[in-house]
């Protein structure tokens, strides 16, 4: 028997009883406003999946993409549209109960893998044109991408077009957004921790050296963006069934922008560093709703914050808080390595 | 024909927005190998400079902030933008780029980034998020044009920006200056080596890009009338798709770069494609990258192991 | 049947715009052998380490390595038929522990998906578990192994060139190149260096091709010589003949012959 097989479904079976339960607790809290907390933790819990999948991406392999929004943006049109036109009906002729409950998890979860994987499908398109390009002009070109998925879908009336796509069904919660947290963070720091996350840093580190070690380096950059596009798709799928609305300007390059943030914040490279920043962020965003309103702002302050809190960060820290290490190496060098 | 003409000559006129912005980012990319992000915004701030301006110099010289149309006026308004974002294309490089200097070039890219989104929605807490309406610097008229009209507008900005581009190719291959400057985009160590003050031959590099940028964002002001602070996004790509179009680092070639992007949006924009008119300079993009990296006047770089 | 030859070069010839890098460059590497690469500043040297490697694509001519021709393969490719390198100008992984660099190195050997990692399925762990002892092992050869998880930039320059050499040994090359190994090196560890190549060349029984300056060691070490010089190649054979050979003084004239 493959025990490891065992361990794996074992662990996601504990950790999805322990979200379940987590998201019971959420609804009985006797908070005043809990709907609200609820909202912001969800949102918290999606930009971690960006922030950690951009930096597969951007942090790992060292592939600086700005077209995060545009992979999203595909993973909820195609999850969406599965979900609306053709799961929802679906669910409508079968009978109120257990079923039809449990079809719609798994109609969801299917649903969501799909958009995650046409995602995956344009993260290879795009990863294709990065075997040729560094840097900067991969920036742009995945922009550029990111931009041209937009326009697309701007011009697809069947999901709406540039109304947009009222009516998705509500079918995200607490539990589907960090069941996939977990599973993000879980893949991302396996996949560090192999042969495949090596050759990623390689082809980070130096190039050349990375080809003349006997990696391929075009292999491992497209791998990067599939893995990192897979599940930037799944993030945008959990945002519009938890929104149940979506509309092409959600995912403009702005959306983007808010994943390097993220990422470069917590350090390139560093999970842990992804995921607080990303919590970090999503509570600064919140905040600033406040004070928007407390000063009357016309316009929103938030994009002005992120922006110095870039410029000051490369001026000051360029590593980012965490540097490219994990939280947990910090204990670890306190307690001394004498030996 | 007649419509063939009009979208020729539409795209003429947007292309050369297009060129004058694109000539910033070529400048500073053949200089820093660094995409200034934040140049389009520069422009944005141009076309803003203008707006406002014209208002200040109308009320210092009519007394009234209601815009007359007249010369005097717009050279005077086009010559306050210039030097307006003249020093902010200065406090940019010396600010936030030059402590960069020696870090990872990433740390720049993302710099300018930020510094762009800086502008951007500063300019919105500034300016106010609303578009603005450009005043009549100059008074419009129709020209008939081998049986199309075109505007006054459209002539003017055509000669405004052949003669800054003029300007430009003298400086850059005809003064000691340009000499200069074409070294330090050679080879920055070995420039400096030479005896050449390479610090302030960027930050030249980076006034003359943004004077350049205000050129545009007047023009732009002056014929499409509607300005906002947003506008620097997309058109900034544009021409820095027009840059790369034309090989980066190139001067005629930007230009070039900016009329073939401005030309073929405006055949698109009249054709079946029009809805899809802001995703086509990144089809080209893409394209060019693909086939022709270097771009149609660029020349190729290989890296040294 | 005769013994396959690690390398053939054959006619090998390079142009960079007008200018012809190389010209006519042939050289047959049998195992096991220990092979030098000299000549002035300039002469090309590193050119055909990298033609060999195929960072560059050649001109002109064949190159073979363990009998398969090299013409359409990608430098990645050219790792995996036996030919691994160092870099003149050191390009170890900066930021990566040492044990992660010499694991890189042995890339080619380490056959699960990106679906093993994530599963950590039993082929996965078999992998890693060896990787991680061959890496250690080879961290050892070079008296590095008590610092496998320290980040390589930490490390001092001579230490950087021999952590290059391990990670490319990571590869189980039949041919290594060494690009300048000893530059850099006081007398003391280039002495080292030459026993660690020898134990090298005899502990995992592979060819070895130097580009070097310090004459000593190539002298001392290598069993046969290749002088190249303006792209050309203008002697081979025993150091002794080599060091004797009038072409080869003439065009190191001025310079030393122990520099």
């Amino acid at each position: 028997m493959r025990n490891w097989l065992v361990r794996d479904v074992l662990g996601i079976t504990v950790i999805s009883a322990i979200l379940i339960g987590l998201s019971y607790l959420l609804g009985w809290l006797p908070i005043p406003g809990m709907a609200y907390y609820n909202r912001v933790i969800v949102t918290i819990g999606i930009n971690i999946i960006l922030a950690v999948s951009l930096n597969i991406i951007n942090g790992h392999a060292g592939q600086f993409s700005m077209g995060h929004a545009g992979f999203m943006a595909v993973g909820a049109y195609t999850s969406a549209y599965l979900t609306y036109f053709h799961f929802q009906p679906f669910l409508a002729t079968m009978k109120e109960g257990p079923a039809q409950f449990a079809m719609q998890q798994v109609l969801f979860l299917a649903a969501l893998l799909a958009g995650g994987g046409i995602a995956a499908l344009a993260g290879w398109l795009v990863g294709l044109p990065s075997l040729r390009l560094r840097g900067d002009y991969l920036a742009i070109v995945t922009l550029g991408f990111g931009e041209i998925i937009r326009v697309l879908i701007l011009n697809i009336d069947k999901i709406g077009g540039a109304r947009g796509l009222a009516g998705v069904p509500a079918f995200a919660n607490f539990f589907w957004v960090y069941l996939f947290v977990c599973i993000v963070v879980i893949v991302s720091w396996r996949l560090i921790r192999s042969q495949v996350g090596r050759a990623f840093l390689a082809v980070r580190e130096d190039e050349i050296a990375a080809e003349a070690m006997g990696v391929n380096t075009t292999h491992y950059k497209v791998q990067a963006f599939v893995i990192g596009s897979f599940f930037a798709g799944i993030a945008g799928g959990l945002l519009g069934h938890y929104l149940v609305y979506l509309n092409p300007g959600m995912f403009q390059f702005t959306k983007s922008f808010e994943a390097i943030v993220m990422v470069v914040l917590g350090g390139m490279g560093s999970i842990s560093g992804a995921v607080l920043a990303a919590v970090i962020l999503s509570v600064a965003l919140e905040a600033l709703r406040f004070v928007k309103e407390a000063f009357g702002l016309t316009a929103d302050p938030r994009m002005v914050i992120y922006a110095i809190v870039l410029i000051l960060l490369m001026r000051l820290r360029p590593q980012g808080v965490l540097g490219n290490r994990e939280i947990g190496s910090f204990f670890r060098r306190r307690n001394g390595r004498s030996e | 024909m007649d419509s063939f003409l009009q979208n020729l000559i539409n795209g003429i006129g947007i292309g050369s927005i297009y060129a004058l912005i694109a000539l910033g980012y070529t400048m500073v990319y053949g200089i820093l190998k660094l995409i200034n992000f934040a140049h389009s915004d520069v422009f944005m701030v141009g076309a803003f400079m203008g707006y406002y301006g014209a208002r200040i110099f109308s009320k210092l010289m009519y007394g009234s902030s209601v815009v007359e149309p007249g010369w005097t006026l717009f050279l005077l308004v086009l010559a306050f933008s210039v030097a307006c974002c003249g020093v902010l294309g200065y406090l940019n490089e010396r600010i936030a780029y030059r402590p960069l200097r020696n870090a990872p070039r990433i740390a720049s890219l993302i710099t300018a980034i930020g510094l762009s989104f800086l502008f951007e929605y500063g300019g919105q807490m500034v300016f106010g998020p609303d578009p603005k309406f450009f005043p009549q610097l100059l008074e419009k008229k129709q020209i008939e044009f081998f049986g199309t009209s075109i505007t006054s507008h459209l002539v003017i900005v055509l000669v405004v920006a052949l003669v800054f581009m003029g300007i430009l190719q003298y400086i850059v291959y005809g003064t000691k200056f340009g000499r200069a400057m074409r070294a330090v985009s050679h080879n920055y160590e070995t420039a400096s080596l030479m005896g050449i003050p390479t610090d302030r031959v960027i930050s030249i590099t980076f006034v003359i890009g943004s004077m350049l940028a205000a050129v545009g964002g007047v023009l732009y002001g002056l014929s499409y009338s509607k300005i906002d602070p947003l506008m620097g996004i997309m058109l900034g790509l544009k021409a820095f798709v027009a840059a790369v179009l034309g090989g980066i680092g190139n001067v005629p070639g930007a230009v070039i770069g900016g009329l073939v992007i401005g030309i073929v949006e405006s055949f698109a924009g009249a054709s079946a494609l029009s809805t899809y008119k802001d995703a086509i300079a990144f089809v080209i993009l893409i394209l060019i990258l693909l086939f022709r990296p270097s771009g149609i006047f660029g020349k190729h770089q290989a890296e040294k192991v | 049947m005769t013994i396959l030859n690690v390398l053939d070069a054959q006619g090998v010839t390079i142009r960079f715009g007008g200018l012809t890098a190389v010209s006519e460059f042939n050289l047959s590497i049998r195992p096991t052998e220990l092979v030098g690469l000299i000549g002035p500043n300039g002469a090309g040297k590193t050119t055909v380490f990298n033609m060999l490697t195929g960072v560059y694509k050649p001109t002109e001519g064949e190159i073979r390595v363990n009998g398969v021709d090299t013409k359409s393969l990608k430098a990645c490719d050219i790792t995996k038929l036996g030919a691994a390198r160092t870099f003149q100008n050191i390009r170890v992984f900066k930021t990566l522990s040492l044990l992660d660099n010499v694991r890189i190195g042995g890339h080619i050997h380490y056959k699960y998906s990106w679906a093993d990692s994530v599963l950590h399925s039993v082929k996965f762990r078999e992998h890693e578990e060896q990787a991680a002892q061959e890496a250690i092992e080879l961290l050892s050869i070079f008296d590095l192994a008590h610092r496998a998880h320290d980040e390589a930039r930490s490390l001092p320059y001579g230490d950087q060139r021999r952590l290059e050499i391990a990670r490319a040994l990571a590869a189980k090359p039949k041919l290594l190149l060494l690009d300048e190994p000893a530059a850099g090196l006081n007398t003391g560890e280039t002495a080292g260096l030459m026993a660690q190549i020898h134990e090298i060349r005899d502990r995992f029984g592979i060819a070895v091709l130097i580009i070097e300056h310090n004459m000593e060691l190539v002298m001392g070490i290598c069993e046969r010589i290749l002088v190249l010089n303006y792209g050309k190649t203008i002697a081979q054979g025993h150091p002794e003949a080599i060091q004797n050979d009038p072409v080869v003084i003439e065009a190191y004239l001025g310079e030393p012959a122990d520099a």
